[in-house]
């Protein structure tokens, strides 16, 4: 696990293998950063789900097939958390960003297991744009630091 | 993920020790529950005061635990951290399970 992290006050950058656990690690490493301590807690607990949810997404989606490595970049702005995502995996089905619609939830037995995810990214986060640039997933959106949108 | 379980009366409490349940966990989480609630007991309590995180993935195992229960037995979720109350908020899915603030310690010697 080849972890780099530039914390300058207000800025983050970090480079992780695309797998699970670096995954896992990353997010932990991030969490720890000034940047992301000298958050509220809810407001650290909200990137802490969408980071994990958009990661996590690459690592079982764009890179199903193949290794590579996802960047991520943090900026603190106006109380916002930018975020910029990026991957050299598979690109999103039909060039698109998942709708994140909730399945209804009925009887037990018909209880969804998954389809959480985007739901989880797209209630919590703002701009959420979605391109691909020589080769590349750019995903990119912000986080409310103070009060959470939901 | 550590689970500790124990038998009160009617009901099996499993405490998760361990502070999240992702998706780099979630197999096993799913996996030791299912040998933890062999034990036949009509309520199974999920102790996760001490899970500071939860993800998609996680949330999917606790309900595939729940399912696998069968509808003669309920899984009952007890002591939820805020950002994993949130997940289940955003999901709608704290509609689903019966959620309690702290391990009902008054229902200790029922049954």
């Amino acid at each position: 696990m080849d972890v780099q992290a530039g914390d300058l006050s207000s800025s983050i950058w970090l480079t992780i293998p695309g797998r699970q656990t670096a995954v896992r690690d990353g997010l932990r490493a991030l969490l720890d950063t000034l940047l992301l301590r000298s958050l509220p807690e809810d407001g650290r607990g909200t990137a802490e789900i969408v980071l994990s949810e958009a990661l996590n997404n690459i690592v079982e989606h764009a890179y199903a097939h193949h290794d590579g490595e996802i960047e991520i970049s943090l900026q603190l702005r106006h109380n916002e958390l930018v975020c910029r995502i990026s991957d050299t995996g598979l690109p999103m089905p039909g060039g698109q960003l998942p709708s994140g619609v909730l399945a209804p939830l009925g009887k037990l037995e018909d209880l969804p297991e998954g389809g959480f995810g985007w739901h989880l990214i797209r209630s919590l986060s703002k701009d959420l744009s979605y391109h691909r640039e020589d080769g590349r997933n750019m995903l990119s959106f912000r986080l409310d630091t103070q009060q959470s949108p939901a | 993920m550590e689970l500790v379980a124990e038998q009160r009366g009617e009901m099996i409490v499993v405490s998760a020790l361990g502070d999240r349940i992702d998706a780099a966990g979630a197999i096993q989480f799913k996996d030791r529950m299912r040998e933890l609630t062999q034990t036949p007991s009509p309520r199974v309590v999920l102790d996760m005061s001490r899970v500071a995180f939860l993800d998609s993935s996680g949330l999917g195992a606790v309900v595939a635990v729940m399912k696998a229960l069968g509808p003669d037995r309920k899984l009952e979720l007890s002591g939820l951290t805020a950002t994993v109350q949130k997940v289940f908020r955003l999901t709608r899915m704290d509609s689903i399970f019966t959620i309690h603030d702290h391990l009902p310690d008054g229902l200790r010697q029922v049954g």
